[in-house]
């Protein structure tokens, strides 16, 4: 039963990131923009969180120039893309290209330590909050895994249901679904439809740079070159294995990061019929779902359908 | 994948890169500036590194050649109007292929290992391509996704085969065991000093060479050949294709395999021509190279070239830099790679839109 | 006199050198039905989204209501009391009705006092025209006529005092069609303005006061319906002809090459794209398919072609039924084995592609052809030689076979797709607007060649919005209208007019 919530404990602890990167993908996908930079927005973002904790001893500050790296990216992304109607595939791989690279050479630039930055104290980084009663929940597996994360991991929560509410049921969402789905029909009610794209991308870089300066701020406590390792991608599949949806998404991102969580536990102990599933197997199983979604084969994987799509005004 | 120009032909294939070359080394020369080295410098001591002696020409040339292949491959694939992102994956189950086929093969002479072991690699570069093809074609899955997904997916099945199953006995690294020496491709200094010429030693071998014709053989295959025409046009006008009675969802199928073939030959570049063995994550970044090789290229087999021995230059120079000024890495060269595919592939209209107008106003006088 | 609700005074618009709009003035009363009509590429949707400020006039002006008005954009349009319902509406098909009605009006931040307010307002705007709709379904799933609904229903929860319908009936089944009506008279009893934007002259004969006729970007025509005639409006419409003169000698035809039997499509939704079309063709005449575009003959075309299924009906092609045919390449393609060949309709997107130069065009669906192949490549001297063939004796310019395609002009372009089709021999040839943005010159030399093939004993079927050529060409006349034959005659007794009335769905 304890290794069940400590489980738990990890899942949650994983799925952080990737329920925060989702929904940023959510916001740009569902305007109409295809958004393969959630990798390079989250790195970018742990890297400024990083420097900015370790110079200003605080990881609010680090938690806002994170924010600002990753809306720095995304409207880059956005002035090609809606700017410029350029090619928002080739725009998403080149950005993650281009924060991959530059990252660690600012790194090691500044403080000479290898490309990565120096370990944050406890100070700078986001710790497991204190509630009352804080050494009974550490004692009690189900509480620690429900009561014992960070602050980042709450706030998280409240952006699901936050994001949840302004998608289905604010003015906002109901303009970023249509500029998603009939960006002329959006136009021909008036709706400035370059703009509300602009918006979205803005807010996408943002939850980004939450999710980003997580890694840092409340994990690792220091940047480390490529430290994202694909969960910008992972987060892209968990959107598109739950349709674009929230809820959805996050219950994609939650089974992603159950697999990793799992997958420590299980090494090198056998299960029933089965035998013992080797470790890459089990951390192939988001990327095959994936596969196997967007094959059809779990429903229809429908995406916002002028997503990808410049907007001209045509006649 | 291509849009109609307004521009001369010649602008659209030299100028254009040209100039988006020019603005990725601007923006990676101010960060050289920012972390407080000199460009300039910096740019001398990478043309030095790669082509200043014999050893860097020779090393130069190495990396050249698998970028030759994943960048034929990323072209062969956008000519058909699709982004083959895949290309790692490919060369990493190309390196599969050839490691069976030398491992288990062995015993047989090199003239027969050797193709085989080509073969192998194409074959299944093309078979991790195939997947993502087909369900492109039949289910109309985004390509782009799927390619990601199964670069995942190779790096986490090479994992396990390469620590579990292919790792030579005793060994602590994930890597196999040295291949038998009949099935290693003579290095370049190697077949100089046959014909005795003294050449350094590099990893320069006689793939370089295969590379070379799969230009000629791209090109011709391409342009020159019934198949390539196809190709062209279902990539340039899908609708066009349907009208000259051309399937649609065969040719986009075939391209794709024909595209993880030629990644699939980096793999032996690599493989067969350099470490003689394989390795954990041997494919090192080589097909997002392709990318840029081809972007820059403009998907054609000379720009290829061009466009391969100027990362070959870069990786090479980058290195031999990064000797000199510890504070420029490798990431420096991803960098500069990122902003060539950014401007090459998705600022056409930057440059494209102010040329355009410039061209039209010195034409109307 | 009446408050005039729209006045146009000299209003221009060029698109590049194309003069889409030239001097347009008129006046449309407040509280009238003004119907709009002209055939395509009269310039009506450019004006009407002038309008609605998609575009902006290059010179002239615009009242409203007495004032003269600037419309940026859609937002201006909408905030002045104009609403358009777009001929190919303009709804998010996952939406509700409520929320697309909402889009872009929404008051305040969250959505459920927006929804809350619509539905009140539909019910009373229910009420008050009969525009009945579920506020709740999703859009994507309502039939067509109920689409349209909504897109009215959008224009009036805006508060639009001036509706501007563009081919509204287009895709309404008669009945959907007369509700509309009942529906703008409903309106025109409010005090609302309508434009409608139509080609079909029973429409504005039976529910307009007053009608713009417009053709080739210019105003032709000004009258109060009540004071014309179908007849009138029908000249009006299709205008008197550049005589194309041609040396017509009569047709002698032979054996039937096609035949087709209630041939019927129908779309996703269900509405009927042809409906039960049957018509023969023989060797040596050309038959003629009138119509405004958008009544069926593209589909029709994709079909004889093979690009696309007949959802009923037989096509025989010298007995051989074609829509049944056993074949392992594409239908396209064995269709141009067969000797069927096709100069499509869309030139410039669908018979060419634009980056390739004009040889690689020149063997466009031709590209197996054993007599351009040198084993395992082309033969590359073969192929740039029959393009200089074609080149020399279609007078293509500028005679090079290297230039890139989409830097000829339309009717070079159409040379060398012609030359390539007739090139290959074919028994029957379709043939899809062969001189539509095509100059004077080109046209001429082009209808010679198809005259040509016709007397060689060539088998002809023409598709064409433009009256002139239909009548200059053809032997018999087929016109369709809403998807069906709405008439057949002899090229010999046909005249402009009674075209445009079978065109207009009038007989």
């Amino acid at each position: 039963m304890d290794s069940f919530f400590s489980v738990l404990d990890a899942t949650i602890r994983v799925a952080t990131p990737l329920v925060l990167a989702a929904l940023a993908g959510l916001f740009s996908e569902r305007s109409g923009i295809v958004d393969l930079a959630l990798e390079g927005k989250m790195l970018a973002a742990a890297f400024a969180a990083a420097c900015v904790a370790y110079m200003m001893q605080s990881p609010w500050a680090g938690l806002a120039a994170g924010m600002a790296a990753g809306v720095m990216v995304a409207l880059l992304h956005g002035i090609v893309s809606i700017g410029y109607n350029g090619n928002q595939l080739i725009s998403g791989v080149a950005l993650n290209m281009m924060v991959s690279g530059l990252t660690p050479v600012l790194a090691l630039a500044w403080f000479q330590q290898g490309g990565r930055t120096p370990t944050l104290d406890d100070a700078a980084r986001f710790r497991s909050i204190e509630l009352p009663f804080a050494d009974a929940i550490a004692a009690s597996a189900p509480l620690k895994a429900l009561f014992g994360h960070n602050i980042l991991v709450y706030l998280a929560v409240l952006v699901i249901v936050v994001v949840s509410w302004v998608v289905y049921k604010s003015r906002f969402g109901l303009r970023l679904r249509a500029v998603g789905e009939n960006p002329h029909a959006a136009d021909a009610a008036g709706i400035n439809v370059k703009l509300v794209r602009y918006l979205a991308q803005s807010i996408s870089g943002a939850l980004c740079g939450v999710a980003g300066a997580y890694l840092v701020l409340a994990q690792t406590g220091a940047f480390i070159q490529d430290m994202t390792a694909g969960k910008g991608y992972l987060a892209l599949a968990a959107l598109i294995f739950g349709k674009w949806r929230p809820w959805a998404a996050v219950s994609g991102c939650l089974l992603f990061a159950f697999t990793d969580a799992i997958q420590i536990r299980l090494q090198g102990s056998a299960l029933p019929l089965i035998g013992s599933i080797p470790d890459a197997f089990i951390q192939a199983i988001p990327y095959v779902l994936t596969v196997v979604l967007l094959a059809g084969f779990m429903g229809k994987a429908v995406a916002p359908k002028a997503i990808g799509v410049p907007f001209v005004k045509s006649r | 994948m291509s849009q109609p120009s307004n521009l001369p032909r010649w602008a659209t294939l030299w100028l254009m890169p040209v100039l988006n070359l020019f603005a990725a080394l601007l923006v990676s020369g101010l960060v050289i500036t920012l972390i407080g080295e000199d460009p300039v410098e910096c740019l001398q001591l990478m043309i030095n590194g790669a082509f200043g002696y014999p050893e860097g020409i020779g090393y130069t040339l190495f990396y050249t050649t698998s970028f030759i292949f994943t960048g034929l491959a990323v072209a062969a694939a956008f000519h058909a109007g699709l982004f083959n992102i895949g290309g790692e994956g490919q060369m990493y189950l190309a390196g599969l292929g050839v490691t069976l086929v030398c491992l288990g093969l062995d015993f047989l002479p090199g003239w027969v290992v050797i193709p085989l072991a080509l073969l192998a690699s194409m074959v299944f570069g093309a078979a991790w391509a195939f997947i993502p093809g087909y369900l492109q074609a039949k289910r109309g899955s985004h390509i782009v996704v799927t390619t990601i997904m199964f670069n995942f997916i190779a790096s986490a099945l090479m994992t396990w085969l390469l620590v579990d199953k292919l790792i030579m006995p005793g060994s602590q690294t994930p890597a196999t065991r040295l291949f038998a020496e009949s099935a290693w491709i003579p290095m370049l200094h190697e077949l100089a000093a046959n014909l005795g010429i003294e050449l350094p030693q590099t990893p320069l071998n006689a793939t370089f060479f295969l590379a070379l014709i799969s230009l000629v053989v791209f090109y011709l295959m391409v342009w020159r050949s019934r198949w390539g025409y196809t190709l062209r046009t279902v990539g340039l006008n899908e609708k066009a294709a349907r009208y000259a009675g051309m399937p649609v969802s065969k040719v986009i199928i075939v391209a794709m395999c024909f595209s993880g073939a030629l990644a699939g030959l980096a793999a032996v570049n690599e493989l067969l021509g350099s470490t003689h063995r394989m390795n954990l994550a041997f494919t090192n970044g080589i097909g997002f190279v392709g990318i840029a090789v081809a972007l820059m290229g403009r998907n054609h087999p000379f720009g290829i070239l061009l466009s391969a021995l100027l990362f070959g230059a870069l990786t090479q120079g980058g290195l031999d830099l990064s000797f000199e000024r510890p504070a420029i890495t490798h990431e420096m060269i991803i960098l500069t790679q990122g902003l060539i595919i950014l401007f090459c592939g998705a600022l056409e209209n930057l440059f494209q839109t102010p040329l355009a107008l410039a061209f039209k106003q010195m034409t109307k006088r | 006199m009446a408050e005039l609700a729209i006045e146009l005074t000299g209003v221009n618009k060029y698109f590049g050198e194309v003069h889409a709009n030239k001097n347009i003035s008129f006046a449309v009363a407040k509280g009238s039905i003004h119907g709009i009509i002209g055939e395509n590429g009269a310039g009506k949707s450019t004006l009407m989204s002038i309008l609605y400020g998609y575009y902006q006039a290059d010179s002239g002006s615009i009242r409203l209501n007495g004032q003269e008005v600037r419309i940026r954009n859609s937002h201006d349009a909408i905030a002045r009391g104009i609403g358009m319902v777009h001929q190919h509406f303009m709804l998010v098909d996952t939406f509700t009705v409520l929320e697309n009605i909402v889009l872009g009006a929404e008051q305040g931040v969250a959505l459920k006092q927006s929804l809350l307010a619509a539905r009140d307002h539909l019910a009373a705007l229910n009420r008050d025209y009969g525009l009945q709709v579920d506020p709740d379904a999703i859009v994507g799933e309502l039939g067509v006529g109920e689409q349209q609904r909504v897109e009215i229903l959008k224009a009036l929860y805006r508060g639009a005092d001036v509706l501007i319908l563009d081919e509204p009936t287009a895709v309404l089944t008669p009945q959907e069609a007369d509700d509309l009506f009942r529906i703008l008279g409903l309106l025109k009893a409010q005090g609302k303005t309508v434009l409608l934007i139509t080609h079909k002259l029973r429409e504005v004969l039976d529910i307009t006061d007053a009608v713009t006729v417009m053709r080739a970007g210019e105003i032709v025509g000004n009258v109060v319906t009540a004071e014309v005639g179908k007849e009138d409006l029908a000249d009006l419409m299709v205008g008197r002809k550049v005589n194309l003169q041609l040396d017509k000698t009569p047709a002698t035809p032979g054996k039937t090459v096609l035949q087709v039997s209630n041939l019927s499509l129908t779309d996703a939704r269900g509405v009927k794209l042809l409906d039960d079309v049957s018509f023969e063709l023989r060797e040596g005449e050309i038959v003629g398919i009138a119509g405004v575009s958008g009544n069926g003959q593209s589909e029709l075309l994709e079909i004889l072609s093979g690009m696309r299924e007949a959802s009923a009906g037989s096509v025989r092609y010298n007995g051989t039924e074609l829509t049944t045919l056993p074949t392992r390449e594409p239908k396209a393609a064995a269709y141009r084995r067969l000797g069927i060949a096709h100069v499509p309709e869309d030139r410039s997107r669908e018979g060419l592609v634009k980056d390739f130069s004009t040889f690689e065009n020149a063997i466009l669906g031709y590209h197996d052809d054993p007599a351009i192949q040198r084993g395992l490549l082309f033969n590359r001297k073969a192929i740039i030689e029959r393009c200089r063939r074609f080149i020399s004796e279609f007078d293509v310019r500028p005679a090079n076979a290297f230039r890139r395609s989409g830097l000829f002009s339309g009717g070079n372009q159409q040379k060398v797709i012609l030359a390539r089709e007739i090139d290959s021999d074919p028994q029957l040839m379709l043939i899809g607007q062969p001189t539509r943005g095509v100059d004077i010159g080109a046209i001429e030399f082009i209808h010679k060649r198809l005259m040509a093939l016709r007397n060689a004993g060539k088998a002809l079927l023409l598709v064409s919005v433009e009256l002139d050529e239909i009548l200059a060409l053809s032997d018999r006349i087929i016109v369709m209208n809403a998807g069906r034959v709405s008439g057949e005659l002899p090229a010999a007794q046909a005249t402009a007019t009674e075209l445009g009335l079978l065109m207009g769905g009038h007989k």
